[in-house]
This record gives C-alpha cells, structure tokens and sequence, in this order.
C-alpha cells in the first residue's frame, strides 16, 4: 500500500440524479506500527434519495470506519485512503475535494449521528450553543434565527419545553435525552443525508425503542436518506430497506432487506441469523459460528471467512471470491462466496438446506453429543 | 439437549437459593460534615426462590438494581435487610469464617471480560486464586484444577501461563467461566454473561454455560437486559424495575401472557431479527427515575401506559402493589393488571405519539 490522497486523482463519471451516495471501491488502510490494517478494503454501495441503508457487521467489521471515511472524519496519516476511492454524494465527488468544500457539507447536507451521546457532545458549552453554532455557520442566520431553529428542531424531536433546555448542559440529561439532542443537532440543517453509528447502542431497550420510532418518523417526515450502522440485527430488520453486510473489512452480501434477512446467501450471514437466540430454539442448542474475527494482520490468503465458513472447501482457500449475484435470484442479492460460482452449484443445495434446518431449530431437536465438543470452538 | 421442564418450580421441591425481604441502600453523603443527605434505593424489599437445575434469570434495565441484587446475595457487597438461604443455611448471618466453605458452592461470572481479569496475572494465578483461598495451597495439585477448568471450558491446557490480553473478548469470558467452574460450584451468578460479546460469540458461550449446567448439575441466576437471550436461556424469569421485581413467572408465562404493563412494554421494544415481523411497538414515555426518590405508590407509575389509558387512578400513586400470584408461580405487582386485555393495548399502541416519549423536565 503505497497509495496516497491526491487531489487530482482521475474521477469516474458521476452517478445517474437520484443517487444521493454512492461510494466506489472505498479502500481506508491504517498505518499502524505493526503493520497496516485494512480497515475498509474494496467496498462499494449507493443509496437513493431518501432511502434507507443498513450497514451491519461486528466489532472490527470496518463499518464505522465506512462512515468516517464518507465524512472524512479520519486523520491521514495514520489513515490512508485509496487513491481510486471515489464517494459521491448529491453529484459532486467528496473523498478528493478540498477539506474547506467538504466542511460545507458536513454538518449541512450530511449530519453525523454518534453511538455515545455524552462523549460527542461538548460538555462546557449548553445545548442551545452547541446546535446554534452549526446553524449559525452553515444558513448564515444571526443569532436570533439560530436560537429560534434550534428549539424548533428540540421540539421537533419531542423534547418539552425546549426554551429551557436549550440553557442546559449534557450533563443535566439523561442517556436518551442527550441522543435527541444528538438527533435534533443532526436535522437542525435539514439533511439530505443522515448517518447513524450505532444510535441505541448505548441505550437500554425502553428508550432505543423511543429513538429507533423516532428516527424512522423523523426520516419520513423530513424525506432525508439514513445510513444505519449497527451490529444488531434486529434494529437493521425494522429500520432499513436495503442491507449491506460486512466482515473483515469487505462486504460479504447485500441486498433488500427481506433478502438479506430471510434468506441470505453468504455464509457468514446465514451463521449471524442462525445463532441469534428466539423463542423457535429453546430447548435446542444455538447454532455457532466457530473460532473469532481474523487478526487485521494475519488475514486468511482467499476468502477471508474461510476458516470459520462450514461450507469452504480448497477453492475457497485459493481464490477469493468476487461480490456477484446470487445464483437464482431475481432480485439485487448479492453475496461473496464461492457457492454462487459455477463450481460452487453442486455445493449450493446442501448448504442452502443446511440453512434452512439450521433455522428451523426446535423443541424436537436431538443433539448429536459429538458436536458439543466442536462447538467449543477453541482458536 | 437441554432439560427443559424446571426442575421443581412448581412442583414443590426445596428451594436451593431462597431470597427474602433483600434490600441494599447506598447511602450518598455530601456538604462538609459528609453527612448522609440522601440515599439510594438500589434493592428494596426483594423475594424469590431458585430452585435446584434452573435457571432463574432477572432482567431490568440499568439502574435497576438486577446486579447489586446478584452481588447481594453473595455478599461481595452487604446487604442492608433481608435473608439469603442458601442449601438452607443463613447466608447473611455467616461471619466470614463461616461463609468461606459456601463461598466454594456459589461463584459469579462478570460481565466485562477486559475488567474483570488482572492483566498482570498468568492464568494460572487467575483462575487458581480461588483454590488457593480455599486452602489448595499444593501448587502441583492446583495447576492441574486449573488446567482441567480449562479444558471443561474449552481452552488449551497450557494457557495457563499466558496473561489475559493474549486472549479475545470470548475466550476471556471462558476464562471467568472457567474461574467460577474450578470451585467446583453448586450455584453460578452469571452477570451479564454474554452482553460484551459480538453475536457470533455470544452463541458459543451460552452453548457453553447450558453444557456445564447439563455436565455438572449446575443451577444459575442470570443476569441480563437482553430479553431475547432471556427467552431462549431461562426456565423462569424475574423482571426487575427500580429495586423491585415487578413480575415473576416461567419463561411461557411471561413471554405468552404477561400480566405487568412494564413488562408488556419491554417486550414491545426488542427488535426482531424477521422483517415480516415489524410491527408499531409500545414505546414507554421517559426515562427511569432515580432510585434516590423512587415514585411514591407504584414506582412504575410515572411511565405506565395502562394507568394514562384507566384515566390515572389514585391508588397507582397511594398503594404500593403487593407482589401477588395469578397462577401457579406467576406473580405480578399491579393494581389494575386484570384489565389488561389485547385491545388495551393495541388501543394505546395505535393512540401514542411517538415522537412525544421524552420525559418532562
């Protein structure tokens, strides 16, 4: 990786009009002393004028850093961003433009909003300051306008009395409280583009129940696009349309948000949606997937879920597989795994089925006592 | 495959774990005497029994008081009031001396695999402290319980000599497991097990805990805020709302028939993995009050949905509810919970603003 951020980079052609983002061969390495760790390597998606995306994927998945190189949030070095990297959004190129233009968007067109609401805060200045210096800078209002916007989009995310709380400072509220404010902050500008990182993470579930109803409402309302970043699984199946599902840096399926969900074709998700625990597998063991995440140094040569995939078998560990249509699908799956290839045919039914039993989990289930010992998986 | 009937929840057997009247008051001192000016009621006034082979779990949200409940009952903190019986032995009532040998019987697992670990001892002293505390002080024959943990929990045996930040996030949760099992324990409070986990781990290791549980006989009180967790893992459920247990009963009472408006509602809110199944929740308005001045009468009172739609009754506010049962080992605390009916709460589902949930200042 020698490739470097270069303002003349060559530029494809921009994407049709009712694209809002779309993002092309993102590659964000990072410089590390012990070598460099390929955060996000190679991904592509778009997202259409108010639409909804989920990106879903664990911890080290390289989603978050997704995000934070579409809002260039990231300090280069020890970043290092592709240099055929392209991001799109709204018609204009963003990954290469001046940091000066890009300041512009951000904040106006595209609002960020955080995991943890106390810690991107600022906890000296109180809430009416903090969302009227990004109105202030970004419509060119005076004071007066700024303050008025601002408890507008206080009440606009349902928090009462907002006159008085704009006086008040983070501290003075509760965890879901500050991620209306966080919210409220976000619309304030009136968006095009929303990214959320993990908004209910640091939530307990009454009140990621408020946010999630109000972010959906809110995103209707206001007609703007929400990228959704989350590992849970559930929040993606009831917030988003379209699905993008990463591991290891790369994503391994995406699709409509049914496909994805209901019969999703890369290994890697069919082993997330067959472990989560519901009511159908009690009584029964929970499917695994076995061993851990790979080490960003050590990943393996081809596909890069190999090791843990049920289903790899030699080709996998030679070649890697390309992100191509799902073999039978009439719609827009795509998944990456060598099963959807032509040499992958004979394998596909089994694996399908495997699937499918595995889901299919229940009372009547008999355990085979060998596969106890497997499934401690040990790596 | 998993046992699945509860042992004796029922039945009638002799309790292993019997809770009564638990309660734990912080006390926050402040001004310049640093004289108590307030206090928190994080336990107050808890009953319940676990029986032998189960697995009792408690969910709540946080601040509700579901971990110092779990660190009460083995008195890693002290409890203010109440009895633990543990095998029919007073656990409160125990000098240390005296609670050392139960110690051996009831261990806990942690929830934070990172903090929960020393980062400047081997393995081997991690997991071999407890032996040691018990009076296991021949180092050969301790290494080998520690290894042996190991391997029951699915680690190498060599491990031993390696220091936690060589593992990752699931395999040092395996480590606390592997802590608790070398005691060779009746009782595990599993804290929290599994909430740090990334999901592809967490299924690993609760296919782990339910392994131990069938090979060793072991009866568990979880912890968690994970409801679907909860669901798949438990043979009963308490719920827990500021430092009470508002409802308790099996797994199918509560999932199937819950009778607590705050229970409705939690399980309302999770989100389900099945697109096909997005349905308008029941958000609950505000957040949850301070366990420093809890809501006189019902503490759920400030939030319950089913009080607004009954045209706020008074009692709500007056009365505390008494925790009562409804069926066999179901048991609920809540005034009006037999008006609660399919309609009640499609009515309010239907009828609530969701953008107006935020609490009043």
């Amino acid at each position: 990786m020698t490739e470097t951020l270069s303002a003349q980079a060559p530029l494809g052609t921009p994407p049709a009009r009712e694209t809002l983002l779309e993002v092309r061969d993102m590659k964000t390495h990072f410089k590390v002393l012990d070598g460099i760790v390929p955060a996000v390597d190679g991904v592509s998606f778009s997202l259409g004028r108010g639409q909804t995306l989920g990106i879903v994927g664990e911890s080290g998945s390289g989603k978050s850093v997704t995000a934070l190189t579409i809002m260039r949030l990231l300090d280069i070095p020890p970043a290092v961003i592709g240099a055929e990297s392209e991001v799109w959004f709204d018609g204009r190129e963003i990954l290469h433009m001046p940091i000066d233009a890009m300041r512009k968007i951000r904040g106006k067109d595209i609002a960020m909003i955080f995991q943890e609401p106390l810690t991107s805060l600022n906890p000296v200045l109180s809430i009416g300051e903090q969302i009227g210096e990004q109105v202030r800078l970004h419509l060119k209002v005076n004071k007066r306008e700024a303050r008025d916007r601002s408890i507008e989009s206080l009440r606009m995310v349902g928090i009462p009395s907002p006159e008085k709380r704009i006086k008040q400072y983070p501290h003075e509220m509760s965890g879901g409280m500050r991620q209306r404010v966080m919210i409220a902050m976000a619309l304030s500008c009136e968006p095009k583009l929303l990214i959320a990182d993990e908004p209910t993470t640091a939530l307990d579930v009454t009140i990621q129940a408020q946010i999630l109803e109000l972010l959906k409402v809110i995103q209707q309302r206001t007609g703007s696009a929400l990228l959704l970043i989350t590992h849970d699984l559930g929040v993606v199946a009831e917030m988003v349309d379209h699905v993008v599902v990463m591991y290891a840096g790369q994503i391994v399926e995406q699709g409509s948000v049914n496909d994805v969900m209901l019969e999703p074709r890369a290994p890697y998700t069919m082993g997330l949606l067959e472990s989560i625990p519901t009511a159908e597998k009690r009584g029964g063991r929970l499917s695994v997937i076995k061993g851990v995440v790979p080490s960003p140094f050590h990943l393996p040569p081809a596909c890069r879920f190999e090791p843990r995939c049920p289903y790899a078998w030699d080709l996998c560990r030679e070649v890697a597989p390309d992100l191509a249509a799902v073999a039978g699908s009439a719609t827009e799956q795509l998944a990456r795994c060598h099963l959807h290839g032509k040499v992958g045919e004979s394998r596909r039914t089994g694996a399908l089925d495997h699937h499918a039993g595995a889901m299919r989990v229940g009372r009547g289930l008999k355990e085979d006592p060998g596969k106890t010992l497997s499934s401690r998986g040990d790596r | 495959m998993i046992a699945q009937t509860p042992p004796s929840a029922s039945s009638g057997g002799e309790p292993l774990l019997q809770v009564r009247g638990l309660k734990k008051h912080f006390p926050i001192h402040g001004g310049i005497l640093k004289r108590q000016v307030a206090t928190v009621y994080a336990v107050d006034g808890v009953d319940f029994e676990v029986y032998p082979g189960e697995i009792f779990s408690l969910v709540g949200e946080s601040g509700c008081g579901k971990t110092t409940l779990g660190r009460s009952i083995l008195r890693l903190t002290e409890p203010t009031a109440g009895t633990v019986r543990f095998d029919g032995e007073d656990v409160i009532g125990m000098s240390a001396d005296e609670l050392r040998p139960l110690r051996r019987q009831m261990q806990i697992i942690f929830q934070d695999p990172f903090g929960s670990l020393n980062p400047r001892m081997p393995i081997s002293d991690i997991i071999g402290e407890g032996l040691l505390a018990q009076g296991l002080t021949d180092r050969k024959a301790r290494d080998k319980k520690v290894e042996d943990a190991l391997e029951t929990v699915g680690l190498r045996r060599e491990y031993t000599r390696r220091y936690p930040h060589e593992f990752s996030g699931g395999q040092r949760q395996r480590i606390g497991v592997a802590r608790a099992l070398a005691l060779e324990p009746k009782f595990i409070v599993c804290d929290e097990p599994v909430s740090a986990l990334d999901v592809s781990i967490q299924s690993q290791v609760l296919n782990l805990l339910l392994d131990l549980r069938r090979d060793f006989n072991l009866t568990y009180l979880f912890i968690s805020h994970n409801l679907s967790v909860i669901q798949y893992f438990s043979d009963r459920v308490g719920v827990m709302y500021l430092g009470k247990i508002v409802e308790v009963g099996t797994v199918e009472d509560l999932y199937r028939n819950a009778r607590h408006p705050y229970t409705i509602a939690l399980l309302s809110a999770i989100p389900d993995a099945d697109p096909r199944r997005r349905q308008k929740r029941l958000v609950l308005k505000g957040d949850v009050p301070s366990p420093v001045a809890p809501p006189p009468g019902c503490r759920f009172n400030t939030r319950c949905w089913l009080r607004e739609q009954l045209g706020k009754p008074e009692r709500c506010t007056t009365e505390e509810p008494e925790l009562r049962a409804l069926s066999s080992g179901h048991r609920v605390a809540c005034h009006f919970e037999d008006s609660i009916t399919d309609s009640t709460v499609a009515d309010t589902v239907a009828a609530q603003s969701v953008i107006d949930t935020a609490a009043a200042i």
